[in-house]
C-alpha cells in the first residue's frame, strides 16, 4: 500500500488535516522558517498573515509538497508523512489542493476543460465525455460559483470571466475534486473591490462545504473577516496566534506594524 | 448590444464556419472569373489528388502549433520518407517494406525533434531548423542526388489502395479525410489533445494541473513526423517519382494553410476544420491565379500576402487586446504625420 493510500484510508478519526512540527527551512544561509509549529483542523479556515519574506509562501509550499523542509515533520490526517516521498502529486492524492495566484486556468480554454483537465471524465475507449463534463461544469457554475445568466456558460472561455470569477472556478475545481484542504495564495491580489467580495464569498463557501482552508492574504480586513484562526508569521517564526474574536482588526493591524517597525530598527 | 455580442461569439464558436464561408466565396469568385475551368468537375478532381499531402501535413502541424511549438523539419521528411519508399519499391521490389521504413523514418525524425525540444530544451524553431538541414542533407547523400521514376507503381496493390482512382475520384482524398477526422478527435476529444491545448495556452498551468509536458511534446512531435511521412508516401506515389527536393515547396503552403484556418499563432487554440479549409484555400488560390492568367511568378507573393492577412485578421478577432494595439500603432503613425506640422 502506498503512503498516500494508507493516510487516505484513515478516514474518520483524524483531528488535523495538516500539522507541521518544528519545521525548519533553510535556503543556503537564509533561514526561511525556524521551528515552526502549525496546524489546520477539520473544517477550519486559518488565515496566514505577515510581512513580505515572513515565510508564508515557504510554509504553504511545504504543505502542498513543492518544498521539502530541512528539518521537522509533516503530518497529514494525524499521520506522519515520509518527506522523501511527499510531493505535489501525493498532496493531491491526499486531497490537498493549492490555488496559486494567476496560474491555475488556461485562459483560452472553455470552462468545462479547465474544470476537468488532468482529471478528465473518459469513456471506455479513452474519449473525453464532453457532454458529461459540460453538464457537471454547468451545474458547478450555477450552484457552487453562483454564475447565473450574464451569458456565462460551460462553453465560455476563461478570458470572458472577471478576476474574482476566475478564483471562483479554481476554488470550485478544488472542492469538486473533494479537497479536504484548500490552500489559497493571495486570491484577492490585483482584484477590484467588487471582485474581492466574490472571493470572500467563495472562501465562506469552502467553510460551509466542510473543508479546511489556509488563506494567505495581505489585506488584513479580508482575512480577519473570514478566518477562524489567525497565525502571524514573522521572520520565519510564529509570532502570534489568535482565534476568531480574540483580536480586533485594529489590534491585529497594530501588532503587524509593531513587528514591521522591529525589522526596520533591528 | 449584449445579444449581438453573444450571437457573434456563438457564430465564431461553430468550428471553422467563417473560414468555410471564405472558401465558398473563393470558389464562387473563381467560377465567375474563369467559368470554363471552374465549372467543370475536372479541376476539382485534380484538387482532390493534389491537396491530400499538403492537408495531411497541415493537420499534423495544427497540433504542433496548438501546443505553442513549431516544426520546420517536415519538408525534409517529405524527402527522406519519399526516398525510403522509392528505394524499397524501386531497388528492393518491396513497397510494403518501403511504407514501413517511410513511416518509421518519419517517427524517428519527430521523436528526435521531441527529445531536442522537450528534454534538451532547445526552442523548437531552432531545433527543427537544424534537423531540417540534417535529414534533408542525409537524403541527398542516401539518394546520391538521384531521382527515381516509379512509372510502374500503378501495377501495385498498395498504390491503388493509397492513391488509386474510383472512376475519376482520387482515393488519397479519402485517406486525407480520415487523417483529418482522426486528428480532430485526437485534438478535441482525447486527453493528449487537451494537454497540448493547455501546454500551448500556458505551460505553467499545464504543469500545475498535472500534465507531463515533456512526454506530451515528444509524442506530439513524433505524431507530426508520422503525418509528414504519410504525406510523403501519398505524394511520391501520386507523382510516381521521387526527387530529393520534393519537400521544398511545402513549408510556406503548409504553414499558410494552418494559419488561414484560424489556429492561433500563440498556441492554445486550434481548428482542424479550419486547417482543412485552409489547405483547399491555398491550393485553390494558387491554381486560380494561374487559371485567371496572372503570371506564375506572382503566385508565391500572393500566397504570402494571403497568409499574412489571415494571421492579422485572426489576431484582431481572437486577441482583441493585441488587435487594438496594432490598430492604435498604425493609426498613431498616420496621426503623427497629419498632426505635427500645424504646431
Amino acid at each position: 500500500m502506498t503512503e498516500a493510500a494508507k493516510i487516505g484510508h484513515v478516514g474518520q478519526e483524524w483531528r488535523h488535516i495538516v500539522r507541521l512540527e518544528k519545521v525548519d527551512m533553510t535556503f543556503g544561509k537564509v533561514q526561511a522558517l525556524s521551528e515552526v509549529d502549525f496546524e489546520v483542523g477539520r473544517n477550519e479556515i486559518v488565515g496566514l498573515v505577515g510581512d513580505n519574506g515572513a515565510g508564508k509562501s515557504t510554509l504553504i509550499k511545504i504543505v502542498s509538497g513543492v518544498l521539502r523542509p530541512t528539518a521537522g515533520s509533516v503530518w497529514v490526517r494525524d499521520h506522519v508523512v515520509d518527506l522523501d516521498e511527499y510531493s505535489v502529486r501525493m498532496a493531491h492524492e491526499l486531497r490537498i489542493e493549492t490555488v496559486y495566484q494567476g496560474q491555475t486556468l488556461g485562459e483560452k480554454q472553455p470552462l468545462w476543460r479547465n474544470l476537468f483537465v488532468g482529471r478528465q471524465i473518459v469513456g471506455r475507449f479513452g474519449f473525453i465525455d464532453v457532454k458529461k463534463e459540460k453538464e457537471i461544469a454547468g451545474r458547478l457554475l450555477r450552484q457552487a460559483i453562483g454564475l447565473r445568466g450574464e451569458g456565462i456558460t460551460a462553453d465560455s472561455t476563461v478570458r470572458d470571466l472577471s478576476g474574482g470569477e476566475r478564483q471562483g472556478i479554481a476554488i470550485a475545481r478544488a472542492m469538486y475534486f473533494d479537497a479536504d484542504l484548500i490552500v489559497l495564495d493571495e486570491p484577492t491580489a490585483a482584484l477590484a473591490v467588487s471582485e474581492v467580495r466574490k472571493v470572500l464569498t467563495f472562501v465562506e463557501g469552502v467553510k460551509a462545504a466542510g473543508r479546511a482552508c489556509i488563506y494567505i492574504e495581505h489585506n488584513l480586513a479580508h482575512v480577519h473577516e473570514v478566518a477562524d484562526r489567525l497565525v502571524i508569521l514573522d521572520r520565519g517564526k510564529v509570532a502570534g496566534e489568535f482565534a476568531k474574536g480574540e483580536i480586533s482588526l485594529n489590534e491585529l493591524t497594530e501588532q503587524l506594524i509593531k513587528l514591521h517597525e522591529g525589522h526596520t530598527r533591528g | 448590444m449584449a445579444d449581438g455580442e453573444s450571437a457573434r461569439i456563438r457564430f465564431l464558436r461553430i468550428e471553422g464556419l467563417p473560414i468555410l464561408a471564405v472558401l465558398l466565396a473563393l470558389v464562387v469568385a473563381f467560377m465567375i472569373a474563369a467559368p470554363e475551368v471552374f465549372l467543370a468537375y475536372r479541376i476539382y478532381m485534380s484538387f482532390l489528388a493534389t491537396v491530400p499531402p499538403l492537408l495531411v501535413m497541415a493537420v499534423g502541424l495544427t497540433l504542433v502549433i496548438a501546443s505553442g511549438e513549431i516544426d520546420l523539419s517536415f519538408p525534409s521528411v517529405i524527402a527522406l520518407s519519399g526516398w525510403a519508399l522509392a528505394y524499397c519499391t524501386h531497388q528492393l521490389g518491396s513497397p510494403l517494406l518501403g511504407l514501413v521504413f517511410a513511416l518509421g523514418a518519419g517517427a524517428l525524425v519527430g521523436y528526435v525533434n521531441g527529445i531536442l525540444v522537450a528534454r534538451v530544451g532547445i526552442p523548437s524553431i531552432i531545433a527543427t531548423l537544424a534537423t531540417q538541414f540534417l535529414w534533408g542533407g542525409l537524403t541527398t547523400v542516401f539518394s546520391q542526388g538521384l531521382s527515381y521514376s516509379l512509372g510502374e507503381a500503378d501495377q501495385l496493390f498498395l498504390w491503388h489502395l493509397l492513391v488509386g482512382r474510383i472512376g475519376p475520384f482520387p482515393v488519397q482524398s479519402l485517406w486525407a479525410l480520415a487523417v483529418a477526422v482522426v486528428l480532430w478527435f485526437v485534438l478535441n476529444r482525447r486527453r493528449f489533445g487537451e494537454h497540448l491545448l493547455f501546454i500551448g495556452d500556458n505551460v505553467k498551468v499545464a504543469e500545475v494541473v498535472g500534465v507531463n509536458v515533456a512526454r506530451e511534446k515528444i509524442r506530439m512531435f513524433a505524431l507530426m513526423g508520422v503525418m509528414s511521412a504519410f504525406a510523403a508516401v501519398l505524394l511520391t506515389f501520386e507523382n510516381r517519382n521521387f526527387f530529393n527536393t520534393q519537400g521544398s515547396g511545402y513549408l510556406l503552403e503548409v504553414m499558410a494553410a494552418v494559419f488561414i484556418g484560424g489556429t492561433s499563432v500563440f498556441g492554445g487554440r486550434a481548428s482542424v476544420v479550419g486547417t482543412v479549409a485552409g489547405s483547399f484555400i491555398i491550393v485553390r488560390v494558387e491554381a486560380g491565379l494561374v487559371a485567371t492568367g496572372l503570371q506564375g511568378f506572382w503566385v508565391r507573393a500572393v500566397v504570402g500576402i494571403v497568409f499574412l492577412a489571415a494571421v492579422v485578421g485572426h489576431l484582431i478577432i481572437e486577441e482583441p487586446e493585441r488587435g487594438r494595439v496594432l490598430i492604435r500603432t498604425v493609426s498613431g503613425r498616420f496621426a503623427f504625420h497629419r498632426k505635427t506640422p500645424p504646431r
